[in-house]
């Protein structure tokens, strides 16, 4: 690693994943293994990883161990929610959103999926494509991620066998063709416990002839993962210094979220719908010539209007949908309540909170089957399904396959205030 | 063709001035943390980015164990000048003299453990509701699982099984009286990520992290530096190193590395090659395998 510390390292790109596989699908080995091998752990780290190894009886030194954050983790030798981990290759920086795969954590796995470029879904080579591979790609399409890579593991188990990877490859190609967000899919055949194609080609499968774990996650092209043609600049705060220097300043300031800004633009402001002309881009090293997604910024306006936090500006060819009836695919959170027809919530989406209340249960999916089950419409723990709300104020929002920004909104519960459902908009 | 590439650090700064802006947007009374350390820096500097050209809309809050570097405490006031921020100090000798809390005895004596009430009465008598925090993930295993916006209950307490899930970049802030929230916006950077936005950013650093000589002798695998705060027991050798610091905390817990990386190029250099990590030489985190953990439940940062 020693050369790269020159100005290049200061300018790499950044790539988010999440990892979804079932319980001993080998996903924290895996894990493990891409850490140590592109030398992104520590000696006190392998240290403590060693002892506890030793301690348990573990054969081999148990890589596992690396991402294994919390006590009661420890204790059951499972993760229990989703952990962020991060290395650095020269070319990318990685954060790894790593989830748990069983049943009753899809929550777990949606959270993990809502701000991810790419998922890898682990398949044990010995049991093939299961009922918890087709929900990690459900949700994995759900929540709109394009790049998928299927990862048949432990194929050291199965002689490294080409048949039996190319008939899992075969039978996941069956089951996805059915998802439309995916635009790219990646089978590739590794052993996380040998270190086969995680990050070196494997000398064990000369058959295969696509690239190691590490090579595509290095390679894989991101760029257009952004929506730069939806111009979108949900108001997040509005910067008044009050002071002498700079006495009629108003920054509106917020995280693009779609499309370009640039001064001179016609902008319009919803909900108010009036209109103006961005004067300047502001920041602390100078005024800038644009803004795009996903930069935090702050437009000045030619005129003196009443912005404030939750307002929207927009170009005016370029409108969002302004609504308060709103259809969307949810999936609920909750292992206190449940959902039901006529249920009252807080809704925030991007930087507006409103009420909202549910007009229509309209199925859930059964998500190993990906049928729809129209006779049992109360939402429990991790269903998933779509539902009609209507809200306190309007708003406006883009379909979630557009952006997922404008397109996303999360249900509050009114008395516990806690997060229980994430929602994307039709 | 115009390329809307966005580099990782670009990435990392936009997404830490959104946290920074929805935490004075959702919260009555915030505070940013500030211990003098690099990460509560970059936290700053962020903070001045995300409100420039008004000054921040929080005040910077230090919790001083009153055992720090001279060094700390002189950088601290020369950057509070420069952000024109409001600083409030909380001192940990004030909630011994209450008895408030009990000083460890012994040479081993750390006041580590008891930042955690004084930060707690801190956020009590100033109502403060947010904490903005410059921990990050990558540190300790048990950060790996805080959310940006960590939920306390009314006993400061944190509980890893009862965490909201974070999705997208929608952030509930939402809480019952006497509640109040950590927010961490540097979650998602490393210690590479920070030396790298220093090198940048072009930020002034205090100059412990830099290569220089000084008094040091060997405690429990760390190297401690020789004060008026730590008894060198008589087994103990003092030896005059060449030394930096990777993390600026309690001068009785806080070790040394040797190293003779003087400028920010050697330091990145030295980062990128190190075989330890920044909280290896901590020995706070050492005392049990699950030590950060059981410290964040109490309330520790």
């Amino acid at each position: 690693m020693s050369d790269q510390s020159h100005d290049g390292y200061l300018d790499m790109d950044l790539l988010r994943f999440t990892t979804a596989g079932s319980v001993d699908d080998g996903k924290s080995t895996l894990i493990g293994r891409l850490l140590y091998d592109s030398k992104n752990t520590f000696e006190d780290q392998m240290e403590a990883v060693e002892r506890s190894s030793k301690q348990r009886g573990d054969e081999h030194v148990n890589l596992a161990l690396l991402t294994d954050g919390l006590r009661a983790e420890r204790e059951q030798g499972i993760t229990i929610d989703v952990a962020y981990r991060y290395f650095a290759t020269p070319k990318r920086k990685f954060i790894i959103a790593d989830t748990p795969g069983h049943i009753q954590y899809t929550r777990n796995m949606v959270t993990g999926a809502s701000t991810a470029n790419l998922a890898i879904i682990l398949v044990d080579a010995r049991h093939g494509v299961i009922e918890q591979t087709c929900r990690h790609a459900f949700i994995a399409d759900l929540l709109r991620i394009r790049h998928v890579v299927i990862a048949v593991n432990k194929m050291d188990l199965v002689e490294y066998s080409e048949e039996v990877f190319n008939k899992i490859v075969s039978h996941f190609q069956e089951f996805a063709s059915r998802l439309d967000n995916i635009v790219d899919m990646t089978a590739i055949p590794i052993s996380a416990l040998n270190g086969d194609n995680v990050v070196e080609k494997s000398v064990n499968m000369p058959w295969y002839h696509g690239p190691d774990l590490l090579y595509h996650l290095e390679n894989v092209y991101i760029g257009s993962d952004h929506n730069h043609v939806d111009a979108r600049l949900p108001v997040q705060w509005v910067i008044r210094p009050h002071s002498d220097e700079h006495h009629d300043f108003r920054g509106y300031a917020g995280r693009v979220a779609g499309g370009v800004f640039k001064p001179g633009d016609e902008v319009v402001v919803q909900p108010s719908g009036f209109s103006s002309r961005i004067r300047s881009i502001e920041s602390a090293d100078g005024p800038l010539e644009e803004a795009y997604a996903p930069l935090s910024v702050a437009l000045t306006l030619e005129d003196n209007i009443d912005i404030g936090r939750g307002d929207m500006i927009v170009k005016p060819n370029n409108m969002p949908n302004k609504g308060q009836e709103i259809e969307a695919m949810i999936c609920w959170f909750s292992d206190r309540k449940t959902l039901q027809n006529r249920g009252r919530f807080h809704l925030r989406h991007t930087t507006n909170e409103v009420k909202a209340v549910v007009t229509e249960v309209r199925y859930k999916i059964n998500i190993n089957t990906l049928h729809k089950i129209e006779d049992d419409l109360e939402f429990r723990l991790n269903d998933i399904g779509r539902i009609s709300l209507r809200t306190s104020a309007p708003l406006m929002y883009d379909g979630y396959r557009r952006n997922r920004t404008t397109g996303s909104f999360i249900l509050i519960d009114e008395q516990t205030n806690e997060t229980v459902a994430a929602g994307m908009i039709l | 063709m115009h390329s809307y590439r966005v580099n990782h650090l670009k990435q990392l700064e936009s997404e830490a001035i959104f946290i920074l802006r929805e935490t004075a947007a959702q919260f009555q009374r915030p505070a940013l943390l500030f211990s003098g350390g690099k990460d509560s820096i970059v936290m700053a500097w962020l903070a001045r980015k995300a409100f420039w050209p008004a000054r921040l809309p929080f005040p910077l809050l230090h919790v001083d164990t009153g055992h720090n570097f001279p060094e700390t405490i002189e950088f601290r006031d020369k950057f509070v000048d420069f952000l024109r921020a409001d600083l409030v100090v909380a001192h940990v000798q004030d909630s011994i003299d209450k008895g408030r809390v009990q000083e460890e005895k012994g040479p081993y004596a750390s006041r580590n453990a008891l930042q955690t009430v004084t930060l707690l009465d801190a956020i009590a008598d100033n109502q403060y509701d947010a904490c903005l925090g410059g921990g990050r993930r990558d540190e300790e295993k048990a950060r790996a699982k805080e959310r940006f916006f960590s939920h306390r209950d009314d006993f400061g307490q944190w509980d890893p099984k009862n965490q909201r899930p974070e999705l997208w970049n929608i952030f509930n802030g939402r809480k019952h009286h006497g509640e109040h929230f950590r927010v961490v916006p540097l979650s998602n950077w490393t210690e590479m990520d920070i030396w790298q936005y220093v090198k940048a950013e072009g930020i002034d650093l205090p100059n412990l992290y830099f290569s220089h000589e000084r008094d040091v002798f060997l405690r429990s695998g760390s190297l401690l530096a020789v004060s008026e705060c730590v008894t060198v027991q008589p087994h103990e050798i003092v030896e005059r190193k060449v030394v930096r610091f990777r993390t600026i905390g309690d001068a009785t817990c806080t070790g040394a590395v040797e190293s003779p990386a003087a400028t920010l190029d050697e330091v990145i250099q030295e980062v990128a090659t190190a075989r330890q990590t920044e909280r290896g030489t901590r020995s706070d985190d050492k005392r049990s395998e699950t030590a950060m953990e059981d410290r964040k439940r109490e309330g520790y940062f």
